[in-house]
């Protein structure tokens, strides 16, 4: 199991999204990276971003981080870890969870709307980590 | 945690009549050139004018409007000025009001932009009011907004929980001898809302009664209302099927049969309630498949045969079947006239736009792009899905 936040699993995700020929696939043309951003509460004691690089298809970068000033990516999707664990085990749908403002999502509106597939497969290779949350 | 959005809805026989308690000053009218020359349009202004309200009308929607005709729209509003939105007609028409009414209130936003993650902070300059003179987009009671990206050939889903309309008013007088076409088109669509709303994976249940009752409504009485224009129970009862799928899917979400139907709209055009409801029936099929618990629900709320759940789903979608056939819709892409090498020459867009919908990833069975393909060349042929 990796613990879930820590540069190492940011590590495992990305080698997981190379490894998915749906996420390829899905993503062919996607051009964009991400903060995924896991917000401070009582389990994390400061905001923990997970930086991304996803670029037609596969993931060239990826590491985690407590410095916000470390990358500027044009998306930044932000949450409680309650809800990001949610999400990776399939409890709660990311896209419901943007629209009830469970999460936060800045960047291009227009890119991310039409990026519907790309989202759904990138979600379902956060699935394949094995993941230990914070309890 | 999720929402269930509203307008206060005014419907029956005479619910127009309901502009007249309007306050407001002035009125903006967006509707197209054929409501004008039916009339529908005079009568809403006189009901608005007894209501001490000025009115101005922009008449040049077009059937799946573009982005283009919506900042045109949006432009003629601020000149205006209203403090009243009335999107009058079908869906094009209702949904071409509410995108011009958020390019009116934020003229920083493009249309291409409204998007339900960021807050808007409508209402400052004007409400919206829909009257829909169809029965069956469900437009009025909906938040999303579909408007055609003519360069890119593709339908955009767009929206936000805030264009949701003020007031909708379901005035059945008002699709009174609708020509059966455009009967049949649009209660197909509203059907197809309701089946797919009720076996989407938001389906929740402030949505489900609404979709299994607008099913139950629409399965007796679409026929009649197709084979007699004036049949004014039928039309009544449309009329209200069309509003209550419309607060169940718009509450809940539509499914696959959506995004094959808006893939091919985009492409060849065609009317948006004819290719989702061709389309209802084999994606009931491919879905029931893998799981088809919540069609063969709406199966046994029918009173279909449903001994099983498998034999449940089979007979909505056999039933389905049947009834596109009493209105002599077509089965088959073959049959809405698309050429065969046209539909391989453009499946990777078609492909491409369906799977990119959320329609898609809330389907009961989730399609690959191989099994995409695979639906649109059987839908093609006309061919029983078997995979």
């Amino acid at each position: 199991m990796i613990k879930f936040a820590t540069d190492e699993w940011a590590k495992a995700l990305m080698e997981k999204i190379n490894e998915s020929e749906a996420y390829a696939q899905a993503a062919k043309t996607w051009e964009g990276d991400f903060y995924f951003i896991i917000e401070a509460d009582d389990k994390i004691p400061e905001p923990i971003y997970i930086y991304a690089d996803l670029w037609h298809g596969k993931c060239r970068e990826a590491f985690a981080t407590t410095d916000p000033s470390a990358k500027e990516p044009i998306f930044r999707m932000s949450g409680p870890v309650r809800n990001w664990r949610r999400v990776i085990e399939k409890q709660l749908d990311p896209l419901q969870a943007i629209l009830t403002r469970q999460f936060t999502l800045k960047g291009d509106m227009v890119k991310v709307m039409r990026a519907v597939k790309a989202a759904q497969e990138l979600v379902n290779c956060t699935t394949l980590v094995p993941t230990e949350f914070p309890e | 945690m999720w929402y269930f959005d509203s307008p206060k809805i005014i419907f029956g026989e005479g619910a127009l009549a309901h502009l007249e308690q309007i306050e407001g000053r002035r009125a903006f009218v967006v509707t197209d050139e054929n409501l004008v020359e039916l009339g529908f349009v005079k009568t809403a202004q006189d009901h608005l004018a007894k209501a001490g309200i000025e009115s101005g009308v922009f008449s040049q929607v077009e059937p799946d409007p573009s982005l283009q005709t919506v900042v045109r729209g949006a432009d003629a509003m601020a000149d205006y000025q209203p403090d009243w939105v009335v999107g009058l007609g079908g869906g094009s028409c209702m949904d071409a009001a509410k995108a011009m009414w958020v390019l009116y209130e934020r003229p920083d936003v493009k249309p291409e932009a409204i998007n339900p993650i960021e807050t808007l902070g409508l209402r400052q300059k004007a409400r919206l009011i829909t009257i829909p003179t169809t029965a069956g987009t469900g437009a009025e009671v909906t938040w999303a907004i579909v408007l055609t990206d003519t360069e890119d050939e593709r339908k955009l889903g767009l929206g936000s929980r805030e264009n949701l309309a003020d007031i909708a008013i379901v005035d059945p007088s008002l699709s009174k001898g609708m020509p059966p076409r455009l009967t049949a088109d649009t209660g197909m669509d509203a059907l197809t809302h309701a089946v797919e709303g009720y076996a989407a994976s938001w389906a929740n249940d402030f949505s489900d009664g609404l979709c299994l009752k607008a099913a139950d409504l629409i399965f007796r009485f679409l026929t009649r209302a197709y084979e007699d224009g004036n049949d004014d129970e039928a039309r009544e009862k449309m009329a209200n099927a069309a509003t209550l799928a419309g607060l169940g899917f718009g509450n809940s979400m539509a499914g696959l049969a959506h995004s094959l139907g808006q893939a091919i709209g985009g492409v060849f055009h065609t009317p948006h309630g004819r290719a989702v409801g061709l389309f209802l029936p084999y994606t009931i099929d491919y879905a029931a498949r893998e799981n088809p618990l919540r069609y063969a629900e709406i199966a046994g709320y029918l009173g279909l045969p449903c001994a099983s759940d498998a034999e449940g789903a089979g007979s909505l979608s056999r039933s389905i079947g049947e009834l596109l056939g009493r209105l002599e819709q077509p089965l088959s892409l073959k049959e809405v006239g698309i050429e065969r090498q046209a539909l391989q020459e453009r499946m990777g867009k078609l492909i491409e736009n369906a799977e990119n919908e959320a329609y898609t990833v809330v389907h009961p069975r989730v399609p690959t792009a191989e099994e995409l393909e695979r639906l649109f060349l059987y839908a093609y042929q006309g061919q029983e899905v078997d995979f």
